[in-house]
């Protein structure tokens, strides 16, 4: 494609630490406080490495993955969703997205980073898996695919990233593509991880691999607004209306998306409650140890508050916006919990009807695993900040796409098509007329 | 419409008086056979096989299609386990099983209103599966089908401890060793005992009541062959929904028909020296 690029910012707006340095001293705090964080998870999550995870965490023979599993999960969600929707901008052409792309695309890959950073606490020997994985895959696996289609994803999303900044439109929209491909496709093996678990009911089944493609552009979606609307309170200035017009148009998919998630949701309760493998979690679901997760947290916070206030917001009032799209990412953390550690509460042997596996197993994250989570948030946390500060708010007027036979308006900052014969001016008279 | 006269039709009808009782029982055993709700069946390693092959008495046909030779396999007859644990103590001292993990365990089941008995106990182990849903799971190969034995092993050098296999495994047989530095499960002794001569796995050979009785599925002169090739006492498996086709067979195992097949061997309860 074709276009005319406005080149405002030196050639990467790269403010560099100079900006850190002027940033206010609450920002600096900010900073501090998640760096902090990061290094004592980390800190944590080494000890827990040496002394043997076994005796600091509070997984168990049969809940073998924990919180660190669900917080792993919630990232790579989040970075699918965020390459999702930004896709439908930079790669699909959606005009009104393509303003968000920079910074999804630049926190796609730090949640992604974030996310191995969990991860990698949790695999008991992860310098094993770089050598095995490579001389001895077993393609029939979905945890081989798992980290492999990651990879891939990472790399892709990386070189997208670059070309972004080198403005060369044509390779990152390539690599966004591919990206999004092999992106879609690791997440659905996440899924897949989950759902070709024949021996666990409430995980088996293609729901899950589906579910989470739906649940990761819902997720997406709920991050850039986030994000944007928190970047816009960091830099005021750089809000200009095409990045309205985005908010407004990712909040209208968000909100389609949660309406959807809703009815993944109420179908797996409803099919669940008559089914004998499911029946026990569904019910501690809705009544027992998990309800207030569900409820509270999965239901309320994740669904139909965020649903609410996104409506009530109209896609214009940025700190409603932000206030929903906040508490959404605290209810989608929920949510994966939500899978991850019910799947395993029954045990495999309930249905025989033995003595020791008559009642749910239990478990309760541990302070080392907690800590190892917040390493991971902390330096999503940190690097956010420190990108909009460096990255001077994602600098949406460079990495536009213009098509051809557009201009930004430079009354409103949106793109404008002239008609045959039509000069800039008169095009923008008929833009702005009803205005 | 004019049906065309049969001559069948004609024929008197005989009654059932005069079927002897033993065509009678063939009939039946062909018809359970068929249908799988003894012996045959879905149930068994290889499926429907066996069950043909009883109702054929051509047992000599299994040995060549089970998959692996020597076929290692398991059968347990619950109702003579007494949860004496003897088996998962020498399993432990055998396999250095530490106090976090184990290999094999015994579950209790409570039982209220029946008359004869009110607890019964289930050995529980890795089932050797032969379409084993761990070895799918695992990443990088470190778990593994014994081409020979069929036995499910572990190689612990590739192990990366995603923990995969321990929630694909539908029978809880797994647990990650952190003296190992890997996933550990039962190998049916052959590290510390079948790979250096012995005959039985530490379980089978410490059992004193003959509850785990050990051997080879491809031999038809051996024990664990005579139980689950037998049509008149009800064999099973755990958790056959899942269709992962289990090498450990159930039976309760107290009957007259079970004893007169180990009649060979002299004696009531199995006697773990003679094979």
């Amino acid at each position: 494609m074709t276009g005319r690029m406005v080149n405002i910012s030196k050639r990467w707006g790269f403010h560099g630490v100079e900006a850190l340095k002027n940033a206010s001293p609450l920002y600096k705090l900010a900073m501090a406080m998640f760096a902090t964080l990061a290094l004592a998870g980390a800190a944590v999550g080494l000890h827990g490495l040496f002394v043997g995870y076994h005796h600091v965490y509070g997984v168990t023979k049969q809940i073998p993955w924990g919180l660190l599993i669900s917080t792993y999960i919630f990232c790579v969600v989040t970075s699918t969703g965020l390459c999702i929707i930004s896709s439908i901008g930079h790669v699909f052409g959606g005009e009104a997205f393509m303003p968000i792309a920079k910074r999804a695309v630049f926190m796609s890959i730090m949640f992604m980073l974030g996310g191995f950073c969990i991860i990698f606490f949790d695999i008991e020997n992860p310098f094993r898996m770089a050598i095995w994985n490579v001389i001895s895959p077993n393609f029939s696996s979905n945890m081989w695919w798992m980290g492999t289609l990651y990879g891939a994803y990472l790399v892709f999303m990386v070189i997208e990233y670059y070309f972004l900044l080198e403005q060369n439109h044509t390779l990152s929209r390539l690599m966004g593509f591919f990206g999004l491909v092999v992106g879609i496709a690791a997440h659905s093996n996440l899924g897949g991880i989950f759902g070709m678990l024949h021996g666990r009911p409430f995980w088996y089944g293609p729901y899950l691999p589906i579910y989470f493609i739906f649940s990761a552009a819902m997720s997406g979606g709920c991050a850039i607004l986030f994000f944007t609307t928190l970047g816009w309170k960091i830099n005021p200035e750089i809000m200009n209306q095409r990045m309205e017009r985005a908010v407004k148009a990712v909040t209208q998919v968000t909100i389609f998306l949660i309406s959807v998630i809703i009815f993944f949701t109420i179908w797996k309760i409803v099919t669940g409650m008559v089914s004998e493998g499911k029946h026990l979690i569904i019910m501690s679901f809705l009544t027992g140890d998990y309800a207030i997760n569900f409820w509270v947290f999965e239901i309320f916070l994740g669904m139909f508050l965020p649903l609410y206030l996104l409506i009530r917001s109209r896609g214009n009032n940025f700190n409603l916006i932000m206030t929903a799209t906040g508490l959404m990412m605290i209810g989608i953390f929920f949510m994966r919990y939500d899978i991850v550690i019910p799947g395993q509460m029954e045990s495999v042997y309930h249905s025989l009807g033995v003595v020791e596996a008559a009642e749910l197993l239990k478990y309760v994250p541990s302070f080392h695993e907690i800590m190892a989570s917040i390493f991971g948030i902390s330096f999503i946390g940190f690097i956010y900040l420190a990108g909009e500060k460096m990255l001077n708010g994602h600098q949406l007027e460079k990495h536009e796409i213009v098509p051809e036979g557009g201009y930004i308006c430079p009354g409103c900052g949106a793109i404008h098509f002239m008609e045959e014969g039509e000069s800039e001016e008169e095009a923008m008279k008929r833009h702005h007329r009803i205005w | 419409m004019k049906f065309p006269k049969l001559s069948l039709d004609s024929l008197k009808n005989e009654g059932t008086e005069s079927v002897t009782s033993h065509e009678r029982r063939n009939f039946m055993k062909l018809g359970l056979a068929i249908t799988g709700v003894y012996a045959g069946g879905k149930i068994l390693s290889l499926s429907s096989l066996v069950g043909t092959a009883n109702a054929s008495e051509g047992g000599a046909e299994i040995v060549k299609k089970y998959p692996y030779n020597p076929h290692y396999s398991m059968v347990i007859r619950q109702s003579l386990c007494i949860d004496c644990e003897k088996c998962v103590e020498a399993c432990n001292k055998t396999n250095n099983v530490p106090e976090y993990g184990y290999r094999t365990r015994i579950l209790t089941k409570r039982y209220s209103g029946a008359l004869d008995k009110q607890v019964e106990f289930i050995p529980v182990l890795c089932n050797h599966c032969n379409d084993a849903p761990c070895v799918r799971a695992c990443p990088t190969v470190a778990t593994f089908k014994d081409p020979i034995t069929g036995i499910v092993r572990m190689d612990s050098k590739r192990c990366i401890g995603c923990k995969t296999c321990m929630l694909a495994c539908p029978y809880d047989a797994r647990y990650f060793s952190a003296e190992r530095h890997a996933i550990d499960k039962c190998d049916f002794c052959w590290e510390e005992r079948l790979s250096k001569g012995e005959k039985l796995t530490a379980c089978s050979a410490s059992c004193p009541t003959g509850a785990r009785t050990f051997g080879n599925l491809t031999d038809p002169e051996n024990i664990v062959y005579k139980l689950v090739h037998q049509l008149e006492e009800q064999v099973w498996v755990l958790r056959p929904a899942d269709d992962t086709k289990p090498n450990i067979f159930y039976m309760k195992g107290n009957m007259l028909s079970v004893d007169n097949i180990l009649k060979e061997q002299k004696f009531k309860y199995y006697d773990p020296t003679k094979v």
